[in-house]
């Protein structure tokens, strides 16, 4: 799998891509596969202020309940109401399926998380184990 | 002479575990088995495409971490009925019945499939993670009956081959006429060319299906498992791990040991009373289970639906309408054939009617669900 090199990655799996002070967040294509058959996301209300490394959110597989941990601190703006009926879009495209949209606090924070080239070398070691 | 107690290596390998690394199973430890969980999408498999795969066709799973004690003997008939609660005197040879071995007090040591393989011949078919737990406790309690108590589980590679066309993909493979075996009964036969083949039509699907017993060599395993796979290639046969397992057994209700039953729940808790003959000789936990009949149960299993959104999931507390708690989900999983969110749950009985409105309680949240009737998915008649 090649990463986008267009975004951000987390050792929790998300991505985030970021344009300005805006920015949208969804997990990688690693997690969909290690999570199985997604089944149910569950998301913030717009208006809600995220703390980077926090959680903010639930994906569940018919197996696993996972928690969801924000890339980057922000205000959340916009959430991708098309997973609440069709999960299993994040399985057919994780990185196409965003999940929430921010306005962020410091775009600043994106410049500590990891690179496509370094969050594949980190998925690898991960799957080595 | 010292008594030799089995004992459990740290993590353990089935035969086949190298043929499911090979097809890029996602393995996980289950009671201390490196298993696979599913197989990869990429293959069509995927727990959801597992289950559908055992409900409308066929599936083959890796089951070699079941267990098997063989008792034989004179007195074999008299030492199953002494620790099992269904009684074995209805068996005829070749016959098989769903039991359970308990403890004095009644609960559960482990539930079992009691085979009667000849006339004093027994196999008892006991879960993965209480092998020698099972194994030592059938031989403490059976040293007064003159009957050898043998601990065979590492003797096979058990596969199991369920749903409607489990029958027609078998027969390809088998001289057995499997037309002829009925749910709950065993036969021998040749398959995959090996001689004498025990051949069980049993599972833990709710589904119809058989369990083979192969010798447990990796050589004769990989060839029979690979086997099976391709004469299923005309019935879109999925291999199947343990997560379909799971799902499956689940909507069929069929208990889960350290979830819908364990050493701190009775048999009528767990409404398994229809396997448990009290009228049959003395047995043990009988006598426990008498008092507790008397003085009535405090809690009982039901089955839940979601009817707000959220999933249980084992362990979630249960509560009422006014928030207090009044019992646990044992299993909870989104259904994939019925495509509901169904639990299993621990209640008092006075919430056990069917459309009593409940709360599931879901990372802090109660979610509302009712109690519904049981099993959640019974299969279909079919005309043989």
């Amino acid at each position: 799998m090649a990463y986008p090199t267009d975004r951000k990655y987390t050792k929790e799996h998300e991505w985030i891509q970021a344009s300005g002070t805006t920015a949208i967040v969804g997990i990688t294509d690693y997690a969909q596969q290690s999570l199985g058959d997604i089944v149910f996301v569950e998301l913030p209300k717009v208006g809600v202020e995220l703390a980077a490394g926090k959680t903010f959110g639930t994906v569940e597989s018919v197996k696993a309940v996972s928690d969801l941990y924000a890339p980057a601190s922000g205000t959340v703006t916009e959430v991708n109401g098309d997973l609440a009926t069709s999960p299993e879009k994040v399985n057919q495209d994780a990185h196409g399926s965003w999940m929430l949209k921010l306005t962020l606090k410091n775009a600043g924070e994106l410049d500590g998380l990891l690179s496509a080239a370094d969050y594949e070398k980190f998925v690898a070691e991960e799957a080595g184990h | 002479m010292s008594s030799i107690e089995a004992t459990a290596p740290a993590i353990r390998k089935t035969a086949l575990n190298a043929v499911h690394r090979q097809m890029g199973a996602k393995m996980v430890e289950f009671n201390g088995w490196d298993m696979p969980v599913e197989y990869p999408a990429a293959i069509g498999c995927g727990i959801i495409a597992e289950h559908m795969a055992v409900r409308t066709g066929v599936g083959i799973f890796d089951v070699s971490h079941m267990g098997d004690i063989r008792l034989a003997g004179p007195r074999a008939l008299a030492a199953v009925q002494h620790i099992s609660m269904n009684d074995a005197s209805r068996l005829a040879v070749g016959q098989a019945q769903y039991s359970a071995l308990l403890y004095p007090q009644g609960t559960f040591v482990d539930d079992v499939i009691v085979h009667r393989l000849g006339e004093v011949e027994y196999l008892l078919v006991i879960n993965a993670g209480t092998r020698e737990k099972d194994f030592n406790w059938v031989r403490d309690n059976t040293r007064q009956f003159e009957c050898a108590v043998e601990n065979v589980s590492d003797d096979f590679t058990q596969i199991a081959i369920q749903g409607p066309r489990a029958v027609d993909l078998l027969q390809k493979l088998t001289d057995a006429d499997l037309s002829v075996v009925k749910f709950y009964w065993v036969t021998r036969g040749t398959v995959c060319g090996l001689k004498n083949i025990l051949i069980a039509r049993t599972g833990y699907t709710a589904e119809d299906g058989f369990e083979i017993y192969v010798p447990a060599d990796e050589q004769t395993s990989t060839r029979v498992w690979n086997e099976i796979l391709s004469a299923g290639i005309e019935f879109d046969a999925v291999p199947c791990g343990l997560g379909a397992r799971n799902t499956l057994r689940l909507e069929g209700k069929l208990p889960l040991y350290g979830h819908e039953i364990s050493d701190t729940i009775n048999v009528w808790e767990a409404g398994l009373d229809r396997f448990c003959k009290m009228e049959k000789t003395e047995f043990v936990g009988r006598t426990a289970l008498e008092k507790a009949k008397t003085e009535g149960v405090k809690r009982t299993l039901v089955g839940l639906e979601m009817i707000e959104r959220g999933i249980a999931r084992d362990g979630y507390k249960v509560l009422d309408g006014a928030g207090r708690e009044i019992g646990y989900v044992t299993s909870g999983s989104p259904a994939p054939f019925l495509k509901k969110n169904i639990a299993l749950a621990y209640v008092p009985p006075e919430f056990a009617a069917v459309g009593i409105p409940v709360k599931v309680e879901i990372r802090g949240q109660g979610v509302g669900a009712q109690m519904v009737p049981t099993p959640f998915y019974k299969r279909p008649k079919r005309t043989a």
